[in-house]
């Protein structure tokens, strides 16, 4: 009896401790030789968010969150094709990065205390402080969302933008009406047609449905961010030396715009003399060999993409349709609050 | 005395003036009681309110060509197709490299042409084609679209597959998977072993049992949890799968209903014959069950047709959402470029529903000649 028994136990056993080391086994050697073994690296990316990743017309991705996993292909590869791109719905962004099937999940997502915490997942750095905002009919003449008293607004149902909305009015007291729709296409479709006097939803959103609207010229985004929406790449917790690379992919960038290095000039700056550009572009000390990489990580991601203003700016900044203003994703030398500490 | 007998035919008189005629057409048609006048009236009003907006939306003040969406925004400007246009390589093909389009092409116009020679009951060598469509064509579409190096064709992952392509793959892999396999099914629901009645029935109910999306949320975010990540099937593949396994179990229950239908002195003629099982089935059960069912498996058809779209909720690219998210680019974004878009989608869709649904009811008439003979 005995001796039937024993497989089937050792069997069992065998399969609890597979269960047991699974949800380890992705983290079982540095992400960062997996990635250069494959020869690419794999990107979770927005299904779709105007400007900050959607495909163009060739079914090429385009945006701002796109051209992080760029930057970081750069540095690795020196080559920012070297990425392949998962697009992920919501849902299914972090099981997809938990199971190792994604290197780097880059997609708007917003740092939370739960999800670094009780998720297992670090969030690398904020590459860009959104929130929420205000848009509004310019012939209104209304400057501040502080003189929207008395105003109606359009906003979707069921999301953290409708409780936000009524915490902005009632700490400022003043009286507001919420019109609620269940998509955001429905709230920004009566806002057109005059049903409310706002509409309201994150910023970086807000300046991708204006260009929905007939006349985009004819409405203004409120300066006011009235919520905290920090969004940035995350990685899994355990490998240290990925999670910096991260990290320090998006300080390089913010360095060089930091800097005034740019891709255009960047060549000409490995001559300059300024300790902080000679020790950024890497001829002077080493500071890749850290991140597992040469050199020159930084100058690669600045040959190949340029600095953080120069891919705010292309994709959604001044030089895009969207015409999103820097606010807080300034440097913090602009009043802005990004700001990278200091490569020594 | 003879009585009167008549010579020659009594010539045809035309029928009564107010019985013929465009006056008595209508009256008979339309206005053949009071109700009926009320709800041609009302039907009448309903059109006239109802089709002008739309010829004008869709084509009167649509636009045709433009190089971007300013054309489109202007105000009174109707559906714009010139973004459909610029976009149509996206919707085709998503986000496969422009410079490998021309093996999509190729698996398409393979494809075009050898179910065409299937669908076409008079063309010769249909085993031939059957044998090509079933054995050779998914063989050929998998080395062509995902790539072989050895055969100098560069890997294109499935994420970049999209579109139309994606669309038409889960739908005829759906199709092509679950019609055998919803056959053994059935087979093997009313079969008397009953560790293959019991699975049968027991995989039958389960997919039955839950919506598609939850199949689609298991095949793609449970599966990859539990096995390591390089067993994890490609992201495609998970949902194709999940696809094809809940086709399956409807189309069982659409051709039990057929064998369910045969009457008994069939299945004891056959057997009387001294047939196998097998042959029982092959030459005399189910050809004659599956006439019968034809409604109800091209009415799976159209439905799993249209069931694909739902892929695009685990982050496959098909169709519809290519539409959707096209609308999105601010280079064209603006206020009819949506409706413009999920206009597109319909057409889309009702081609090729519309297309199903003829062919099965010239198929349907054939048959139904052979049985009234």
């Amino acid at each position: 009896m005995t001796r039937t028994r024993r497989p089937l136990l050792a069997l069992a056993t065998l399969a609890l401790s597979a269960s047991v080391a699974l949800p380890g086994s992705a983290f079982a050697g540095p992400t960062l030789d997996a990635v250069k073994k494959r020869g690419e690296l794999v990107c979770g990316s927005n299904p779709g968010i105007a400007g900050f990743g959607l495909p163009d017309d060739k079914g090429q991705w385009k945006g701002f969150d796109i051209e992080f996993c760029r930057a970081m292909a750069s540095a690795i590869f020196n080559d920012p094709n070297k990425v392949r791109f998962t697009p992920l719905s919501a849902k299914d962004r972090f099981t997809a990065l938990q199971s190792g099937e994604i290197d780097v999940l880059s997609r708007n997502t917003t740092w939370t205390q739960s999800r670094e915490v009780g998720q297992g997942f670090e969030f690398g750095a904020v590459t860009y402080y959104d929130g929420q905002g205000f848009m509004v009919r310019k012939k209104l003449n209304v400057n501040s969302a502080l003189e929207l008293s008395g105003a109606s607004v359009c906003v979707q149902q069921g999301t953290t933008t409708e409780l936000n909305l009524a915490d902005f009015f009632r700490t400022h007291n003043m009286k507001y009406e919420s019109v609620v729709f269940a998509t955001a296409d429905e709230a920004l479709k009566a806002y057109d047609t005059g049903r409310c006097d706002s509409f309201t939803t994150d910023m970086s959103q807000l300046y991708g449905e204006r260009t929905k609207l007939g006349n985009p010229e004819d409405h203004v985004i409120l300066p006011e961010v009235i919520s905290k929406e920090p969004l940035g790449p995350v990685v899994r917790q355990g490998d240290d030396q990925w999670f910096n690379l991260v990290k320090w992919t998006h300080y390089a960038m913010v360095t060089a715009e930091e800097l005034s290095v740019t891709k255009a000039n960047v060549d000409e700056k490995l001559k300059d003399t300024n300790p902080e550009i000679k020790r950024l572009l890497g001829t002077e000390g080493d500071f890749g060999a850290g991140l597992g990489l040469g050199k020159d990580w930084a100058y690669r991601i600045i040959k190949n993409i340029g600095n953080y203003g120069e891919v705010f700016d292309r994709n959604v900044g001044a030089g895009s349709k969207l015409k999103i203003q820097r606010g807080l994703n300034a440097l913090w030398t602009n009043k802005g609050l990004q700001y990278a500490p200091p490569i020594r | 005395m003879a009585g009167f007998v008549r010579t020659a035919p009594e010539p045809t008189l035309p029928p009564p003036a107010a019985s013929i005629g465009v006056v008595a057409t209508l009256r008979d048609r339309l206005f053949s009681g009071p109700l009926a006048s009320v709800f041609t009236v009302l039907g009448v009003v309903f059109l006239a309110w109802a089709i002008p907006p739309l010829v004008r939306f869709l084509v009167i003040d649509a636009v045709w060509s433009a190089p971007d969406g300013a054309a489109c925004r202007a105000p009174g400007a109707g559906a714009c197709w010139a973004y459909i246009w610029r976009k149509a390589g996206y919707f085709t093909y998503g986000s496969y490299p422009i410079d490998q389009r021309w093996r999509v092409d190729i698996v398409f116009i393979v494809g075009a042409i050898l179910i065409a020679w299937l669908l076409i009951r008079r063309a010769p060598w249909r085993s031939v084609a059957a044998g090509l469509f079933f054995i050779a064509y998914p063989v050929m579409t998998v080395l062509l679209l995902r790539g072989a190096t050895t055969l100098g064709l560069a890997i294109v992952p499935t994420d970049m597959w999209g579109g139309v392509l994606v669309t038409l793959i889960m739908a005829l892999s759906g199709i092509v998977f679950s019609l055998p396999f919803g056959v053994a099914l059935a087979l093997g629901r009313r079969s008397t072993l009953p560790i293959v009645r019991f699975f049968s029935i027991g995989f039958i109910e389960i997919m039955r049992g839950v919506p598609m999306i939850t199949v689609l949320f298991m095949a793609n975010l449970m599966l990859p949890l539990f096995v390591p990540e390089s067993w994890a099937p490609d992201r495609l593949l998970r949902p194709l799968i999940g696809v094809a396994l809940f086709a399956s179990a409807y189309m069982a229950e659409v051709v039990r209903g057929g064998l369910q239908a045969i009457p008994k002195g069939q299945f004891e003629g056959a057997m009387a014959l001294g047939l196998t099982y097998p042959q029982r089935m092959r030459l005399i059960i189910l050809p004659q069950a599956l006439a019968i069912v034809i409604p109800g498996i091209v009415n799976s058809f159209i439905a799993l047709f249209k069931d694909t779209t739902l892929v695009a909720i685990v982050g496959i690219f098909d169709f519809l959402r290519a539409v959707d998210t096209a609308r999105l680019d601010p280079e064209w974004a603006g206020p009819t470029i949506t409706a413009t878009g999920y206009v597109f989608a319909a057409l889309f869709y009702f081609v090729f529903c519309f297309g199903m649904s003829r062919y099965s009811l010239a198929v349907e008439k054939e048959l139904a000649k052979s049985r009234n003979r």
